[in-house]
């Protein structure tokens, strides 16, 4: 049966409801089983040596008194990670960053590793390992990396996006370009323009669990992978390939997940300690320290910006242009170029530029974190946005509606947008309570807007009707936000049947087909497409189990409200028949009742919010205290609105701590200065208001109920809109993100003369 | 790693005396432990010292209050009579860590870890509070700012322990209080902070003052320039404005991932401006 994905503006009885999630009880009384849950008899202890160098060349490894140490199960180095990736660039980076080959390139790079019986041994084994440096000079900051007397950190690379092939290798990998019209003559028309530059430091997803793993290999070259992880798929695809395994012997299991937000889309340790259970010859355990996870996962990109917007007196933007770099780590990435693409989305352009540069940098490799790239961008945009109405005196939110995006304009990265949101948030927002509000003394009020495309992609799942006509949903998408509940009311939708009697479960990589992870938001917009298609195949073998029940023909045969129910003048005296009633038949009917479905979601509709925030500032500190916060976004059809909200209410709490005091800190020495949360400061509950939210419902064509993705945009738009509320706030336009209150007095006062 | 639990301040002395590699002592161990976890420390000896009698007490004497060196800060906050003699002290104690830190942590502990950004540190410097240690060769009692000689560093000798912190009673007409700069709202370190205590006449002029700064020299610092600055005058402008540029230049700042120079050098001002305001009203000046 060919799947029809087209929107069809049905009636919900389940979808849109708030019943509590199936992996509720679990999580709040301790017996969920996250990543460092796992144990196996006879398991060892895997800990990782790193580089306390941000650069240098690894001369020599000796690692044989740490061989000698009783205890020790194991000891790897790059030798026991051979290079198999055959020329693929990009799994090649991968591998040298699990384990550095010739370079440490970031302080906390791993260099070697090993497996002992507990953790005091497999510490003291680390401080025998002996690892000669030859230590070169680094540079961690974006703009200085691009200068052409910076250390180079790679010497076989070339820029590319050039028109000529650069003559000398460089820090930029790449330069990308997005646009359309002629910016110069737009700026032309211009009565008012806006020019500024901008910077954001690096932050970290900051999930509160750990990196944690267990690996078993086994002597016949099979292996099992626990782990907590995004997407256990694409760990088992990158684990095979860089172990030189065939996918299927290697099975890998989810665990639950305690906050990935993109930084779990990567193996960092998962190798290493297949490596070690490979070597030993038993199950390794690996779990990151906080300080390693600082060290040497993947933190966001930090950025510098430069803006310019044109403006006719009238409010029309004229001419838009922007300048964006991105820093990678030390590996090539397209943040930037991500960047560039989502820079102007929210806005209609005739004349729009957009250049982003790939910037390599002795600080650890690049992941993505929520709507990657997006809330630098939007920071630099949208505080020139609101300045330039400033200039032209309109109010920040009707010059934003007059310039907003609408269905059939041309995005400023190409593609012609559907039915899209942005333009009803912003009304939204200007009809908001919360717009008219009175503010105090030292208070100033924000608000910016934000856009993601969001991500569809390969999925596999499978449907299960028990013989009491309970249903089993196995999916292959991890459940990093509830996604669990809101697919079981999907499957309760589309059978008719109660949410309570379908049970979702995250099956391991052995038990379906390939499935992207979760990232682009498409955990529930995927494989709730996956999970109606699977729930029509299934009603379509109940439909079959009851016509044989009857004795009648299946096309006579409809699915209502969870029965089946005979048609036509003949059948008028067959009763219907309940899911259940066919399911405790199925054994003498054919057997099990499934439905299966693969596919490729297609059409993520693209996703847009608008955010209102207050913030008070004391003049005298700079700190600063967010008295109000409110999100407008664009669900498209909200499944379970309860996660909705904590989706918008999560990416909302993660961009204040970005926009007020999280940051990566180098020393001169290159090495990270504050890797745990003590001096990485995240928000904690009382430096959060509520998070008021408001879910719009313009429904995405391209899925049966409408939904859209709506995990990752939430955090575009707070680093503007914090950034505006902080700089009506304070009287001075803040351009350097996170706005830290050293940063805040020296804007006051610089702006005061002092 | 050997692990006791003495009785008696006598055992809990001797052990340490006697012991031959590092000797820990545990109170609540929210500094040790994180240490030892991050493996800055690996203690041979850990003495815990909440099994020694009267070390879990708070005792109100006719010179004012002694506090057992293993009294959690959150048990400062329940006792009514220390709460109303020293608020300062005790807003201090309030302050660190969060509410489940202060359930283990205590200010002597607080004391001898001896970060200059201890926060119950100023506010006990400015209330001239004073630590009664234990020691191989009996006891004796200094001035709490004469415990932290630098970052890390305490002037205890080997098998020397706090046993209790005093302070003393209230003059009538006295009042203290203690501000901290934090970027967040709690479970944080101060970047800069400063504490106040004084004493007014009837008519609302300062007869005594005491103002420490911490996180603004390698120890807190007790600005002797500053409470000049406020006794014999009445809280005016001119007297917090003085305070405040006193403060400020007497601190001894550093550049780091907390802050730097300049803004801890501002903020020390303003606190000190605050905590004074503060103190002043709570010793019923208007």
């Amino acid at each position: 049966m060919n799947f029809d994905p087209r929107f069809s503006g049905r009636k919900f009885a389940s979808v849109g409801t708030r019943p509590i999630r199936p992996d509720g009880v679990d999580k709040v009384t301790g017996r969920a089983r996250y990543g460092a849950d796992f144990n196996m008899a006879g398991q060892l202890v895997g800990r990782v040596l790193r580089s306390p160098h941000a650069h240098a060349i690894i001369r020599k490894i000796d690692t044989s008194k740490a061989e000698k140490l009783s205890g020790v199960k194991a000891v790897i180095t790059a030798k026991d990670l051979p290079d198999l990736t055959d020329g693929d660039a990009a799994m090649y980076d991968i591998l040298d960053n699990c384990m550095a080959r010739t370079k440490a390139l970031y302080d906390g790079h791993a260099v070697a590793a090993v497996a002992a019986i507990d953790a005091r041994t497999a510490r003291q084994a680390l401080k025998l390992i002996e690892v000669e440096y030859e230590i070169l000079p680094h540079v961690t900051d974006v703009d200085e990396a691009m200068q052409h007397h910076a250390p180079l950190i790679n010497d076989t690379i070339f820029t590319e996006g050039l028109q000529e092939k650069p003559a000398k290798p460089s820090n930029v990998t790449k330069r990308s370009q997005f646009g359309h019209g002629d910016v110069h003559q737009g700026f032309g028309q211009a009565d008012f323009i806006v020019e500024r530059s901008f910077k954001t430091e690096q932050t970290h997803q900051g999930y509160i669990e750990p990196h944690a793993c267990v690996a078993s290999v086994s002597s016949d070259g099979t292996a099992d992978l626990w782990v907590c992880t995004q997407g256990h798929f694409v760990y088992r695809q990158h684990c095979a390939q860089l172990l030189g395994m065939e996918a299927s012997k290697l099975r890998v299991t989810s665990s639950e997940i305690g906050g990935g937000f993109g930084g779990k889309t990567h193996v960092w340790a998962e190798p290493v300690a297949l490596a070690l259970s490979r070597k030993a010859g038993r199950p390794v355990k690996l779990v990151m320290t906080r300080d390693e996870v600082f060290r040497a996962s993947g933190p966001t990109s930090a950025t510098s910006i430069d803006v310019k917007i044109g403006a006719r007196k009238d409010g029309t933007i004229t001419a838009a242009e922007a300048t964006l770099r991105y820093s990678a780590g030390p590996y090539a990435g397209s943040w930037a170029e991500i960047g560039a693409m989502t820079a102007f989305a929210c806005y209609k352009l005739d004349n729009v530029k957009t250049v982003g540069y790939e910037v390599l940098v002795n600080r650890p490799k690049t992941a993505a974190y929520r709507a990657p790239s997006a809330p630098m961008a939007a920071f630099a945009v949208e505080s020139a946005v609101d300045e330039l109405a400033k200039e032209l005196g309109m109010d920040p939110v009707d010059f934003r509606i007059k310039n907003a995006a609408q269905e059939g304009t041309r995005s400023s990265y190409g593609p012609v947008y559907g039915p899209i949101g942005i333009g009803p948030t912003l009304e939204a927002v200007k009809n908001h309570p919360h717009m008219k509000a009175p503010l105090r003394k030292n208070q100033g009020r924000g608000m910016a807007c934000g856009f993601w495309f969001n991500f569809g992609g390969q999925t596999c799942t499978d449907l299960n009707i028990g013989m009491d006509g309970s249903v089993s949903l196995a999916v292959g998408t991890v459940d990093v936000g509830g996604s669990r509940a809101s697919l079981s009311l999907v499957a309760a939708e589309e059978l008719g049947i109660a949410y309570e009697h379908v049970k979702a479960i995250v099956a391991d990589t052995s038990s379906l087909g390939y499935n992207d992870m979760t990232d682009g938001s498409r955990g529930t917009f995927s494989s709730s497409m996956a999970t109606i298609s699977a729930a029509r195949n299934a009603i379509k073998i109940l439909r079959e189990r009851a016509a044989q029940m009857w004795d009648i023909s299946v096309d006579d045969v409809v699915w209502e409200q969870g029965h089946a129910v005979a048609k036509g003048e003949k059948h008028g005296n067959l009763g219907k028949l309940s899911l259940k009633e066919i399911a405790a038949e199925s054994g003498k009917t054919g057997g099990p009742i499934a439905g299966h479905s693969e596919l490729v979601a297609d059409g993520a509709g693209v996703s847009f919010a608008t955010h209102i925030c207050d913030i008070e500032v004391d003049p005298e500190t700079g700190s600063t205290r967010v008295i109000r916060y409110t999100v407008v976004q664009d669900a498209g059809k909200a499944v379970h609105p309860t996660y909705v909200e904590g989706q918008y209410q999560g990416g909302a709490a993660q961009g204040i701590g970005w926009a007020l005091n999280e940051e990566y800190i180098y020393g001169k020495d290159g090495r990270l200065q504050n890797a745990g949360f003590l001096d990485y400061r995240i928000p904690v509950c009382s430096d959060l208001p509520m998070i008021d939210t408001q879910i719009l419902e313009i429904p995405n064509p391209n899925h049966p109920y409408g939904v859209r993705g709506v995990g990752e945009t939430s955090i575009v738009p707070p680093l503007a809109a914090i950034a505006n509320a902080v700089s009506n706030a304070a009287g001075v336009r803040m351009t350097h993100i996170p706005m830290s209150p050293p940063r805040i007095l020296a804007a006051i006062e610089a702006e005061r003369g002092e | 790693m050997r692990y006791i639990r003495p009785l008696s301040i006598e055992d809990a002395v001797g052990q340490l005396a006697g012991s031959a590699g590092t000797a820990a002592i545990l109170a609540g161990g929210s500094d040790l432990l994180v240490r030892m976890k991050r493996g800055f420390v690996e203690p041979d000896l850990i003495v815990d010292i909440k099994s020694i009698a009267g070390l879990s007490d708070i005792r109100e004497t006719a010179d004012g209050f002694s506090i057992g060196a293993a009294v959690p800060c959150a048990v400062l906050g329940e006792n009514a009579a220390l709460k109303k003699a020293w608020p300062g002290v005790v807003e201090a104690a309030k302050l660190i860590g969060s509410k489940q830190v202060q359930g283990r942590c205590t200010i002597t502990g607080n004391l001898c870890n001896a970060s200059p950004a201890a926060d119950s540190v100023p506010a006990l410097v400015a209330a001239g509070a004073k630590a009664v240690i234990a020691g191989p060769s009996g006891k004796r009692t200094i001035a709490v700012e004469a415990v932290p000689t630098g970052p890390g560093k305490t002037s205890l000798a080997k098998g020397e322990i706090i046993e209790a912190i005093l302070l003393g009673k209230r003059s009538p007409r006295s009042g203290d209080a203690y501000l901290r700069f934090i970027p967040r709202t709690e479970m944080d370190i101060a970047v800069v902070s400063a504490g106040v205590n004084l004493t007014i006449d009837e008519h609302g002029v300062v007869t005594a003052a005491r103002v420490a700064l911490g996180a603004a020299a390698p120890t807190v610092l007790l600005v002797e320039e500053a409470a000049e600055a406020l006794i014999g005058r009445k809280l005016d402008e001119a007297a917090l404005e003085r305070l405040a540029k006193v403060c400020a230049g007497a601190c001894r700042p550093i550049d780091d991932k907390r802050g730097t120079i300049e803004f801890r050098r501002k903020v020390a001002g303003v606190l000190a401006r605050r905590a004074a305001t503060t103190a002043y009203a709570r010793a019923g000046g208007k």
